[in-house]
Protein backbone atom coordinates (compact mmCIF):
# COMPACT_ATOMS: atom_id res chain seq x y z
CA UNK A 1 0.00 0.00 0.00
CA UNK A 2 2.68 2.46 1.04
CA UNK A 3 4.81 1.60 -1.94
CA UNK A 4 1.87 1.98 -4.31
CA UNK A 5 0.99 5.32 -2.75
CA UNK A 6 4.60 6.43 -3.15
CA UNK A 7 4.82 5.28 -6.79
CA UNK A 8 1.49 6.69 -7.89
CA UNK A 9 1.22 9.89 -5.92
CA UNK A 10 4.28 11.12 -4.07
CA UNK A 11 6.89 10.42 -6.74
CA UNK A 12 4.97 12.00 -9.67
CA UNK A 13 4.18 15.08 -7.60
CA UNK A 14 7.85 15.35 -6.62
CA UNK A 15 8.80 15.06 -10.32
CA UNK A 16 6.29 17.76 -11.27
CA UNK A 17 7.80 20.08 -8.68
CA UNK A 18 11.28 19.20 -9.94
CA UNK A 19 10.22 20.52 -13.36
CA UNK A 20 7.97 23.45 -12.45
CA UNK A 21 10.15 25.09 -9.79
CA UNK A 22 13.29 25.25 -12.00
CA UNK A 23 11.02 26.45 -14.82
CA UNK A 24 9.74 29.35 -12.73
CA UNK A 25 13.31 30.16 -11.70
CA UNK A 26 14.35 29.95 -15.35
CA UNK A 27 11.60 32.39 -16.27
CA UNK A 28 12.87 34.83 -13.64
CA UNK A 29 16.44 34.57 -14.90
CA UNK A 30 15.22 34.74 -18.50
CA UNK A 31 13.47 38.03 -17.81
CA UNK A 32 16.70 39.36 -16.30
CA UNK A 33 18.69 38.05 -19.29
CA UNK A 34 16.21 39.65 -21.69
CA UNK A 35 16.55 43.05 -20.07
CA UNK A 36 20.33 42.73 -20.03
CA UNK A 37 20.52 41.62 -23.68
CA UNK A 38 18.18 44.30 -24.93
CA UNK A 39 20.03 46.82 -22.84
CA UNK A 40 23.33 45.85 -24.44
CA UNK A 41 21.80 45.93 -27.89
CA UNK A 42 20.48 49.43 -27.16
CA UNK A 43 23.89 50.41 -25.74
CA UNK A 44 22.47 50.69 -22.21
CA UNK A 45 23.43 48.93 -19.00
CA UNK A 46 20.23 47.04 -18.26
CA UNK A 47 19.31 46.25 -14.63
CA UNK A 48 22.42 46.54 -12.44
CA UNK A 49 21.32 47.85 -9.05
CA UNK A 50 19.58 44.99 -7.22
CA UNK A 51 22.10 42.38 -6.09
CA UNK A 52 25.39 41.61 -7.82
CA UNK A 53 25.15 42.59 -11.53
CA UNK A 54 21.45 43.23 -10.95
CA UNK A 55 20.81 39.49 -10.68
CA UNK A 56 18.03 39.90 -8.10
CA UNK A 57 16.09 42.39 -10.23
CA UNK A 58 13.57 39.76 -11.37
CA UNK A 59 12.91 38.65 -7.79
CA UNK A 60 12.44 42.23 -6.68
CA UNK A 61 9.92 42.69 -9.49
CA UNK A 62 8.05 39.55 -8.50
CA UNK A 63 7.90 40.72 -4.88
CA UNK A 64 6.61 44.09 -6.03
CA UNK A 65 3.92 42.48 -8.21
CA UNK A 66 2.79 40.15 -5.43
CA UNK A 67 2.42 43.03 -2.99
CA UNK A 68 0.25 45.06 -5.33
CA UNK A 69 -3.51 45.11 -5.30
CA UNK A 70 -5.39 43.13 -7.96
CA UNK A 71 -7.91 45.61 -9.32
CA UNK A 72 -11.24 44.50 -10.74
CA UNK A 73 -12.50 46.97 -13.37
CA UNK A 74 -16.11 48.16 -13.10
CA UNK A 75 -18.62 45.89 -14.84
CA UNK A 76 -15.94 43.29 -15.44
CA UNK A 77 -16.99 39.67 -15.35
CA UNK A 78 -15.60 38.70 -11.95
CA UNK A 79 -15.30 34.92 -12.38
CA UNK A 80 -13.81 34.98 -15.87
CA UNK A 81 -11.56 37.90 -14.99
CA UNK A 82 -9.86 35.88 -12.27
CA UNK A 83 -10.04 32.60 -14.20
CA UNK A 84 -8.30 33.91 -17.33
CA UNK A 85 -4.73 34.19 -15.98
CA UNK A 86 -4.95 30.63 -14.68
CA UNK A 87 -6.32 29.40 -18.01
CA UNK A 88 -3.28 30.96 -19.65
CA UNK A 89 -0.80 29.50 -17.18
CA UNK A 90 -2.11 25.94 -16.75
CA UNK A 91 -1.58 24.76 -20.38
CA UNK A 92 1.81 26.52 -20.45
CA UNK A 93 2.95 24.44 -17.47
CA UNK A 94 1.09 21.24 -18.39
CA UNK A 95 2.87 21.04 -21.75
CA UNK A 96 6.17 20.46 -19.92
CA UNK A 97 4.99 17.01 -18.79
CA UNK A 98 6.03 15.33 -22.04
CA UNK A 99 9.34 17.13 -22.68
CA UNK A 100 12.20 14.59 -22.59
CA UNK A 101 15.31 16.17 -21.03
CA UNK A 102 17.49 13.19 -21.79
CA UNK A 103 17.25 9.52 -22.68
CA UNK A 104 15.61 8.48 -19.41
CA UNK A 105 14.72 11.85 -17.95
CA UNK A 106 11.07 12.40 -18.88
CA UNK A 107 8.01 12.80 -16.66
CA UNK A 108 5.43 11.22 -19.00
CA UNK A 109 6.78 9.21 -21.91
CA UNK A 110 3.45 9.10 -23.73
CA UNK A 111 2.92 7.77 -27.24
CA UNK A 112 0.98 10.76 -28.50
CA UNK A 113 3.34 13.34 -26.97
CA UNK A 114 3.46 15.60 -30.02
CA UNK A 115 -0.35 15.67 -30.27
CA UNK A 116 -0.57 16.45 -26.57
CA UNK A 117 1.79 19.39 -27.04
CA UNK A 118 -0.28 20.67 -29.94
CA UNK A 119 -3.42 20.40 -27.79
CA UNK A 120 -1.84 22.23 -24.85
CA UNK A 121 -0.42 25.07 -26.94
CA UNK A 122 -3.79 25.56 -28.63
CA UNK A 123 -5.55 25.83 -25.25
CA UNK A 124 -3.43 28.74 -24.08
CA UNK A 125 -5.33 31.18 -26.29
CA UNK A 126 -8.44 30.90 -24.09
CA UNK A 127 -6.69 32.73 -21.27
CA UNK A 128 -5.95 35.61 -23.63
CA UNK A 129 -9.42 35.81 -25.18
CA UNK A 130 -11.23 35.56 -21.87
CA UNK A 131 -8.93 38.12 -20.28
CA UNK A 132 -9.71 40.51 -23.12
CA UNK A 133 -13.44 39.99 -22.90
CA UNK A 134 -13.85 39.83 -19.12
CA UNK A 135 -11.91 43.07 -18.55
CA UNK A 136 -14.75 45.12 -20.06
CA UNK A 137 -12.25 47.33 -21.86
CA UNK A 138 -11.98 48.23 -25.54
CA UNK A 139 -8.23 47.98 -25.68
CA UNK A 140 -8.25 44.58 -24.02
CA UNK A 141 -10.93 43.27 -26.37
CA UNK A 142 -9.03 44.51 -29.44
CA UNK A 143 -5.88 42.81 -28.18
CA UNK A 144 -7.75 39.57 -27.55
CA UNK A 145 -9.22 39.61 -31.06
CA UNK A 146 -5.86 40.21 -32.67
CA UNK A 147 -4.25 37.53 -30.59
CA UNK A 148 -6.91 34.91 -31.29
CA UNK A 149 -6.76 35.48 -35.05
CA UNK A 150 -2.98 35.33 -35.01
CA UNK A 151 -2.71 32.20 -32.88
CA UNK A 152 -5.26 30.29 -34.96
CA UNK A 153 -3.52 31.27 -38.22
CA UNK A 154 -0.04 30.28 -37.11
CA UNK A 155 -1.18 27.10 -35.40
CA UNK A 156 -1.95 25.64 -38.82
CA UNK A 157 1.53 26.28 -40.18
CA UNK A 158 3.04 25.03 -36.93
CA UNK A 159 0.97 21.85 -37.04
CA UNK A 160 2.05 21.17 -40.62
CA UNK A 161 5.73 21.57 -39.62
CA UNK A 162 5.16 19.02 -36.88
CA UNK A 163 3.60 16.72 -39.49
CA UNK A 164 6.88 16.95 -41.47
CA UNK A 165 8.81 15.92 -38.35
CA UNK A 166 6.59 12.99 -37.54
CA UNK A 167 6.64 11.77 -41.15
CA UNK A 168 10.43 11.47 -40.91
CA UNK A 169 10.48 10.15 -37.34
CA UNK A 170 7.53 7.80 -37.78
CA UNK A 171 6.40 8.42 -34.23
CA UNK A 172 4.49 10.91 -32.09
CA UNK A 173 6.62 10.12 -29.06
CA UNK A 174 9.14 12.90 -28.40
CA UNK A 175 11.86 10.56 -27.14
CA UNK A 176 11.41 8.40 -30.24
CA UNK A 177 11.68 11.53 -32.41
CA UNK A 178 15.06 12.35 -30.84
CA UNK A 179 16.20 8.74 -31.21
CA UNK A 180 15.19 8.85 -34.89
CA UNK A 181 17.67 11.71 -35.37
CA UNK A 182 20.61 9.76 -33.96
CA UNK A 183 23.02 8.58 -36.65
CA UNK A 184 26.63 8.15 -37.65
CA UNK A 185 26.86 11.58 -39.31
CA UNK A 186 26.17 13.50 -36.12
CA UNK A 187 24.67 16.91 -36.79
CA UNK A 188 23.88 16.11 -40.43
CA UNK A 189 21.45 13.38 -39.38
CA UNK A 190 19.27 15.80 -37.43
CA UNK A 191 16.01 16.89 -38.97
CA UNK A 192 17.01 20.54 -39.51
CA UNK A 193 18.77 19.59 -42.74
CA UNK A 194 16.01 17.76 -44.64
CA UNK A 195 13.36 20.00 -43.05
CA UNK A 196 15.16 23.36 -43.18
CA UNK A 197 12.16 25.42 -44.42
CA UNK A 198 9.90 23.64 -41.93
CA UNK A 199 12.33 24.47 -39.13
CA UNK A 200 12.35 28.17 -39.95
CA UNK A 201 8.58 28.23 -40.31
CA UNK A 202 8.18 26.35 -37.03
CA UNK A 203 10.34 28.79 -35.14
CA UNK A 204 8.75 31.90 -36.67
CA UNK A 205 5.30 30.46 -35.98
CA UNK A 206 6.45 29.79 -32.43
CA UNK A 207 7.37 33.45 -32.06
CA UNK A 208 3.95 34.41 -33.44
CA UNK A 209 2.13 31.92 -31.20
CA UNK A 210 3.71 33.33 -28.08
CA UNK A 211 2.77 36.86 -29.21
CA UNK A 212 6.36 38.00 -29.08
CA UNK A 213 7.95 40.80 -31.09
CA UNK A 214 7.86 41.27 -34.09
CA UNK A 215 4.42 39.61 -33.92
CA UNK A 216 3.24 41.35 -30.76
CA UNK A 217 0.28 43.24 -32.24
CA UNK A 218 -1.80 41.64 -29.47
CA UNK A 219 0.06 43.83 -27.00
CA UNK A 220 0.99 46.64 -29.39
CA UNK A 221 1.72 49.22 -26.71
CA UNK A 222 1.84 52.08 -29.20
CA UNK A 223 -1.67 51.30 -30.45
CA UNK A 224 -3.67 49.52 -27.76
CA UNK A 225 -1.60 50.23 -24.62
CA UNK A 226 -0.94 46.62 -23.56
CA UNK A 227 -3.63 44.62 -25.30
CA UNK A 228 -5.40 41.83 -23.49
CA UNK A 229 -3.78 42.36 -20.07
CA UNK A 230 -4.14 46.12 -19.91
CA UNK A 231 -6.54 45.95 -16.94
CA UNK A 232 -4.59 43.37 -14.96
CA UNK A 233 -2.36 44.27 -12.08
CA UNK A 234 -0.39 42.57 -9.34
CA UNK A 235 -0.23 38.81 -9.19
CA UNK A 236 -2.82 38.30 -11.95
CA UNK A 237 -0.54 40.16 -14.34
CA UNK A 238 2.41 38.15 -13.03
CA UNK A 239 0.62 34.93 -14.05
CA UNK A 240 0.24 36.16 -17.64
CA UNK A 241 3.87 37.13 -17.64
CA UNK A 242 4.89 33.72 -16.33
CA UNK A 243 2.76 31.94 -18.93
CA UNK A 244 4.23 33.95 -21.81
CA UNK A 245 7.83 33.29 -20.79
CA UNK A 246 7.19 29.61 -19.98
CA UNK A 247 5.74 29.28 -23.48
CA UNK A 248 8.79 30.94 -25.01
CA UNK A 249 11.13 28.53 -23.23
CA UNK A 250 8.85 25.65 -24.28
CA UNK A 251 9.04 26.64 -27.96
CA UNK A 252 12.83 26.87 -27.65
CA UNK A 253 13.03 23.38 -26.16
CA UNK A 254 10.71 22.01 -28.83
CA UNK A 255 12.76 23.53 -31.64
CA UNK A 256 15.84 21.84 -30.15
CA UNK A 257 14.07 18.51 -29.66
CA UNK A 258 12.22 18.30 -32.96
CA UNK A 259 14.82 19.71 -35.36
CA UNK A 260 18.19 19.88 -33.62
CA UNK A 261 18.56 16.43 -32.10
CA UNK A 262 17.43 17.14 -28.53
CA UNK A 263 20.02 15.88 -26.05
CA UNK A 264 22.27 14.38 -28.78
CA UNK A 265 25.79 15.71 -29.03
CA UNK A 266 26.80 17.42 -32.29
CA UNK A 267 30.28 15.86 -32.04
CA UNK A 268 31.35 12.25 -32.71
CA UNK A 269 31.57 9.86 -29.75
CA UNK A 270 35.37 9.62 -30.12
CA UNK A 271 35.68 13.18 -28.75
CA UNK A 272 35.07 11.90 -25.21
CA UNK A 273 33.21 14.30 -22.92
CA UNK A 274 32.10 16.61 -25.74
CA UNK A 275 30.80 13.72 -27.83
CA UNK A 276 28.77 12.32 -24.96
CA UNK A 277 25.01 12.90 -25.35
CA UNK A 278 23.64 14.62 -22.31
CA UNK A 279 20.86 16.95 -21.22
CA UNK A 280 23.38 19.79 -21.22
CA UNK A 281 23.29 19.74 -25.00
CA UNK A 282 19.52 20.18 -24.93
CA UNK A 283 19.86 23.10 -22.53
CA UNK A 284 22.56 24.75 -24.67
CA UNK A 285 20.47 24.43 -27.84
CA UNK A 286 17.30 25.64 -26.10
CA UNK A 287 19.24 28.55 -24.62
CA UNK A 288 20.33 29.61 -28.09
CA UNK A 289 16.76 29.57 -29.41
CA UNK A 290 15.50 31.43 -26.33
CA UNK A 291 18.22 33.99 -27.01
CA UNK A 292 16.89 34.31 -30.58
CA UNK A 293 13.51 35.42 -29.15
CA UNK A 294 15.26 38.32 -27.43
CA UNK A 295 17.42 39.05 -30.45
CA UNK A 296 14.31 39.31 -32.67
CA UNK A 297 12.68 41.61 -30.18
CA UNK A 298 15.61 44.00 -30.17
CA UNK A 299 16.04 43.85 -33.95
CA UNK A 300 12.78 43.78 -35.89
CA UNK A 301 10.06 46.43 -36.00
CA UNK A 302 6.52 45.25 -35.36
CA UNK A 303 4.67 43.62 -38.26
CA UNK A 304 1.50 45.19 -39.55
CA UNK A 305 -1.65 43.13 -38.92
CA UNK A 306 -2.37 42.41 -42.62
CA UNK A 307 1.29 41.45 -43.13
CA UNK A 308 1.02 38.95 -40.30
CA UNK A 309 -2.07 37.36 -41.84
CA UNK A 310 -0.50 37.27 -45.30
CA UNK A 311 2.68 35.67 -44.00
CA UNK A 312 0.76 33.01 -42.12
CA UNK A 313 -1.84 32.07 -44.68
CA UNK A 314 -0.27 32.83 -48.04
CA UNK A 315 3.40 32.08 -47.43
CA UNK A 316 3.85 29.64 -44.58
CA UNK A 317 0.93 27.27 -45.14
CA UNK A 318 1.66 26.66 -48.88
CA UNK A 319 5.37 26.10 -48.16
CA UNK A 320 4.68 23.66 -45.34
CA UNK A 321 2.06 21.82 -47.42
CA UNK A 322 4.66 21.29 -50.15
CA UNK A 323 7.27 20.32 -47.58
CA UNK A 324 5.02 17.62 -46.11
CA UNK A 325 5.05 16.09 -49.60
CA UNK A 326 8.84 16.54 -49.86
CA UNK A 327 9.31 14.92 -46.44
CA UNK A 328 7.15 12.00 -47.54
CA UNK A 329 9.26 11.54 -50.69
CA UNK A 330 12.52 11.80 -48.70
CA UNK A 331 11.26 9.14 -46.34
CA UNK A 332 9.94 6.91 -49.14
CA UNK A 333 13.21 6.96 -51.09
CA UNK A 334 15.24 6.50 -47.90
CA UNK A 335 17.03 9.86 -48.16
CA UNK A 336 16.13 10.98 -44.65
CA UNK A 337 14.62 9.55 -41.49
CA UNK A 338 14.83 5.88 -40.71
CA UNK B 1 -8.96 -0.44 -1.09
CA UNK B 2 -9.39 1.25 -4.44
CA UNK B 3 -8.42 -0.95 -7.33
CA UNK B 4 -7.44 0.40 -10.73
CA UNK B 5 -10.74 -0.72 -12.25
CA UNK B 6 -12.85 0.90 -9.58
CA UNK B 7 -10.85 4.08 -9.97
CA UNK B 8 -11.48 4.06 -13.72
CA UNK B 9 -15.19 3.58 -13.10
CA UNK B 10 -15.25 6.46 -10.64
CA UNK B 11 -13.39 8.62 -13.16
CA UNK B 12 -15.91 7.71 -15.83
CA UNK B 13 -18.86 8.71 -13.66
CA UNK B 14 -17.12 11.94 -12.72
CA UNK B 15 -16.39 12.88 -16.34
CA UNK B 16 -19.85 11.80 -17.45
CA UNK B 17 -21.50 13.92 -14.75
CA UNK B 18 -19.42 16.93 -15.73
CA UNK B 19 -20.25 16.40 -19.41
CA UNK B 20 -23.99 16.19 -18.80
CA UNK B 21 -23.91 19.10 -16.38
CA UNK B 22 -21.97 21.24 -18.84
CA UNK B 23 -24.27 20.28 -21.70
CA UNK B 24 -27.29 21.26 -19.60
CA UNK B 25 -25.76 24.59 -18.69
CA UNK B 26 -25.11 25.32 -22.39
CA UNK B 27 -28.87 25.65 -22.87
CA UNK B 28 -29.78 27.10 -19.47
CA UNK B 29 -27.13 29.76 -18.84
CA UNK B 30 -28.30 33.30 -19.56
CA UNK B 31 -24.93 34.71 -20.56
CA UNK B 32 -23.99 33.54 -24.07
CA UNK B 33 -20.24 33.63 -23.41
CA UNK B 34 -20.75 31.45 -20.34
CA UNK B 35 -22.80 29.07 -22.49
CA UNK B 36 -19.94 28.76 -25.00
CA UNK B 37 -17.52 28.08 -22.15
CA UNK B 38 -19.84 25.37 -20.84
CA UNK B 39 -19.83 23.84 -24.32
CA UNK B 40 -16.02 23.86 -24.25
CA UNK B 41 -16.13 22.10 -20.87
CA UNK B 42 -18.50 19.52 -22.34
CA UNK B 43 -16.07 18.86 -25.21
CA UNK B 44 -13.17 18.64 -22.82
CA UNK B 45 -14.79 16.12 -20.50
CA UNK B 46 -15.95 14.07 -23.50
CA UNK B 47 -12.30 13.94 -24.54
CA UNK B 48 -11.46 12.72 -21.04
CA UNK B 49 -14.03 9.93 -21.38
CA UNK B 50 -12.51 8.90 -24.73
CA UNK B 51 -9.10 8.93 -23.11
CA UNK B 52 -10.43 6.49 -20.50
CA UNK B 53 -11.58 4.24 -23.35
CA UNK B 54 -7.97 4.27 -24.63
CA UNK B 55 -8.92 6.24 -27.75
CA UNK B 56 -6.06 8.68 -27.17
CA UNK B 57 -5.84 9.94 -30.76
CA UNK B 58 -9.54 10.78 -30.96
CA UNK B 59 -9.46 12.41 -27.54
CA UNK B 60 -6.54 14.70 -28.33
CA UNK B 61 -7.83 15.40 -31.85
CA UNK B 62 -11.11 16.53 -30.26
CA UNK B 63 -9.22 18.96 -28.06
CA UNK B 64 -6.94 20.22 -30.85
CA UNK B 65 -9.66 20.65 -33.47
CA UNK B 66 -12.80 21.53 -31.53
CA UNK B 67 -11.59 23.05 -28.27
CA UNK B 68 -8.42 24.59 -29.70
CA UNK B 69 -9.69 25.96 -33.01
CA UNK B 70 -13.43 25.73 -33.71
CA UNK B 71 -14.58 26.90 -30.30
CA UNK B 72 -12.08 29.76 -30.29
CA UNK B 73 -13.69 31.11 -33.45
CA UNK B 74 -17.11 30.43 -31.96
CA UNK B 75 -16.24 32.33 -28.78
CA UNK B 76 -14.88 35.10 -30.95
CA UNK B 77 -18.20 35.46 -32.79
CA UNK B 78 -20.33 35.22 -29.65
CA UNK B 79 -18.27 37.90 -27.89
CA UNK B 80 -18.90 40.28 -30.80
CA UNK B 81 -22.68 39.73 -30.71
CA UNK B 82 -24.75 42.53 -29.30
CA UNK B 83 -27.51 40.48 -27.71
CA UNK B 84 -30.59 41.71 -25.96
CA UNK B 85 -31.06 39.08 -23.26
CA UNK B 86 -34.67 40.07 -22.49
CA UNK B 87 -35.76 39.67 -26.09
CA UNK B 88 -34.18 36.22 -26.26
CA UNK B 89 -36.19 35.12 -23.23
CA UNK B 90 -39.53 36.29 -24.63
CA UNK B 91 -40.40 33.23 -26.66
CA UNK B 92 -39.39 30.79 -23.93
CA UNK B 93 -42.85 29.96 -22.57
CA UNK B 94 -44.41 29.98 -26.02
CA UNK B 95 -42.02 27.42 -27.44
CA UNK B 96 -41.71 25.35 -24.24
CA UNK B 97 -44.43 22.76 -25.11
CA UNK B 98 -42.94 22.15 -28.57
CA UNK B 99 -39.48 21.85 -27.06
CA UNK B 100 -40.63 19.36 -24.45
CA UNK B 101 -42.42 17.32 -27.13
CA UNK B 102 -39.26 17.14 -29.27
CA UNK B 103 -37.17 16.26 -26.23
CA UNK B 104 -39.52 13.46 -25.16
CA UNK B 105 -39.62 11.97 -28.68
CA UNK B 106 -35.81 12.06 -28.86
CA UNK B 107 -35.53 10.44 -25.42
CA UNK B 108 -37.94 7.65 -26.43
CA UNK B 109 -36.03 7.04 -29.66
CA UNK B 110 -32.73 6.84 -27.83
CA UNK B 111 -34.16 4.50 -25.20
CA UNK B 112 -35.59 2.27 -27.95
CA UNK B 113 -32.24 2.20 -29.71
CA UNK B 114 -30.37 1.33 -26.52
CA UNK B 115 -33.01 -1.36 -25.77
CA UNK B 116 -32.53 -2.96 -29.21
CA UNK B 117 -28.76 -2.93 -28.78
CA UNK B 118 -28.90 -4.56 -25.35
CA UNK B 119 -31.32 -7.28 -26.58
CA UNK B 120 -28.81 -8.33 -29.23
CA UNK B 121 -26.12 -7.99 -26.55
CA UNK B 122 -23.36 -7.99 -29.05
CA UNK B 123 -19.86 -8.22 -27.73
CA UNK B 124 -17.25 -5.68 -28.73
CA UNK B 125 -14.11 -7.16 -30.25
CA UNK B 126 -10.78 -6.83 -28.52
CA UNK B 127 -8.98 -3.50 -28.93
CA UNK B 128 -7.26 -4.06 -32.30
CA UNK B 129 -4.49 -1.59 -31.51
CA UNK B 130 -3.53 -3.33 -28.29
CA UNK B 131 -3.87 -6.74 -29.95
CA UNK B 132 -1.34 -5.75 -32.64
CA UNK B 133 1.01 -4.17 -30.13
CA UNK B 134 0.72 -0.74 -31.76
CA UNK B 135 -0.14 2.53 -30.11
CA UNK B 136 -3.65 3.74 -30.75
CA UNK B 137 -2.65 6.56 -33.11
CA UNK B 138 -0.25 4.37 -35.12
CA UNK B 139 -2.91 1.70 -35.60
CA UNK B 140 -5.55 4.29 -36.53
CA UNK B 141 -3.21 5.86 -39.08
CA UNK B 142 -2.38 2.54 -40.67
CA UNK B 143 -6.02 1.46 -40.85
CA UNK B 144 -7.15 4.80 -42.30
CA UNK B 145 -4.48 5.00 -44.98
CA UNK B 146 -4.55 1.38 -46.12
CA UNK B 147 -7.90 -0.28 -45.58
CA UNK B 148 -10.05 2.85 -45.55
CA UNK B 149 -8.05 4.97 -48.01
CA UNK B 150 -10.89 5.58 -50.47
CA UNK B 151 -13.41 6.85 -47.85
CA UNK B 152 -10.70 9.10 -46.37
CA UNK B 153 -9.89 10.57 -49.78
CA UNK B 154 -13.56 11.11 -50.58
CA UNK B 155 -14.11 12.84 -47.24
CA UNK B 156 -11.06 15.03 -47.90
CA UNK B 157 -12.39 15.93 -51.36
CA UNK B 158 -15.82 16.84 -49.95
CA UNK B 159 -14.21 19.06 -47.32
CA UNK B 160 -12.06 20.78 -49.95
CA UNK B 161 -15.09 21.41 -52.13
CA UNK B 162 -16.91 22.77 -49.08
CA UNK B 163 -14.04 25.14 -48.36
CA UNK B 164 -13.87 26.39 -51.96
CA UNK B 165 -17.64 26.95 -52.00
CA UNK B 166 -17.48 28.85 -48.70
CA UNK B 167 -14.81 31.11 -50.13
CA UNK B 168 -16.81 31.66 -53.32
CA UNK B 169 -19.99 32.48 -51.37
CA UNK B 170 -18.32 35.06 -49.16
CA UNK B 171 -16.20 36.66 -51.90
CA UNK B 172 -18.05 39.91 -52.41
CA UNK B 173 -17.90 41.30 -55.91
CA UNK B 174 -17.74 45.06 -55.74
CA UNK B 175 -20.24 46.79 -57.99
CA UNK B 176 -18.10 49.39 -59.65
CA UNK B 177 -14.99 47.30 -60.05
CA UNK B 178 -14.31 44.14 -61.94
CA UNK B 179 -12.32 42.43 -59.21
CA UNK B 180 -11.91 42.74 -55.48
CA UNK B 181 -9.29 44.93 -53.91
CA UNK B 182 -6.06 43.07 -54.05
CA UNK B 183 -2.63 43.71 -52.69
CA UNK B 184 0.32 43.21 -55.01
CA UNK B 185 3.12 42.78 -52.54
CA UNK B 186 5.91 43.12 -55.11
CA UNK B 187 4.62 46.57 -56.07
CA UNK B 188 4.34 47.60 -52.44
CA UNK B 189 7.87 46.50 -51.69
CA UNK B 190 9.31 48.16 -54.78
CA UNK B 191 7.90 51.56 -53.93
CA UNK B 192 10.55 54.21 -53.36
CA UNK B 193 10.04 57.32 -51.32
CA UNK B 194 10.48 59.60 -54.33
CA UNK B 195 7.49 57.94 -56.08
CA UNK B 196 5.14 58.90 -53.29
CA UNK B 197 6.53 62.01 -51.66
CA UNK B 198 7.60 65.13 -53.51
CA UNK B 199 9.72 67.60 -51.63
CA UNK B 200 9.16 71.12 -52.87
CA UNK B 201 11.69 73.84 -52.21
CA UNK B 202 10.01 77.03 -51.05
CA UNK B 203 11.15 80.31 -49.66
CA UNK B 204 10.54 80.68 -46.01
CA UNK B 205 7.44 82.77 -45.28
CA UNK B 206 5.57 84.33 -42.39
CA UNK B 207 7.04 85.17 -39.02
CA UNK B 208 10.38 83.57 -39.86
CA UNK B 209 11.11 86.48 -42.19
CA UNK B 210 13.81 88.57 -40.60
CA UNK B 211 12.37 91.80 -39.15
CA UNK B 212 15.47 93.64 -40.37
CA UNK B 213 14.07 93.99 -43.88
CA UNK B 214 10.92 95.62 -42.53
CA UNK B 215 12.73 98.16 -40.46
CA UNK B 216 13.83 100.39 -43.35
CA UNK B 217 10.21 100.58 -44.62
CA UNK B 218 9.09 102.16 -41.38
CA UNK B 219 11.80 104.71 -41.69
CA UNK B 220 10.67 105.78 -45.13
CA UNK B 221 7.13 106.43 -43.89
Amino acid sequence: MDEALFNQLVWPVACIFAIVLPLVLAVAMFVYWERKIIGWMHVRMGPNKVGPLGLFQAFADVLKLLCKEVILPTHANRVLYYLAPMLALIPALAAWAVIPFSDQLVLANVNAGLLYLLAMTSLGVYGIILAGWASNSRYALLGAMRSAAQVISYELAMGLCLVCVLVLAGSLNLSAIVHAQAGSRGMLDWFWLPLLPAFFIYFISGVAETNRAPFDVAEGESEIVAGFHVEYSGSAFALFFLAEYANMILVSFLAAILFWGGWLSPFPVSWGGLGHSSFWWLFIKAFFFAFCFLWFRATFPRYRYDQIMRLGWKVFIPITLVWVLVAGCLKYYGLAGN
Amino acid sequence: MITAQLFQLLCFYFFATVTVGAALSVITLRNTVHAVLALILAFFSTACIWMLAEAEFLAIALIVVYVGAVMVLFLFVVMMLDLDQEKLREGFVKFLPVGILVAVVMLLEMLALIGVRTMRSYVMGANPAAANGHSNSAWLGKALYTHYLLPVEIAALILTVGMVVAVMLTLRQRQHRVANKRQVIAEQVNVRARDRVRLVKMDAAGPTEPPVSRAPEKETR
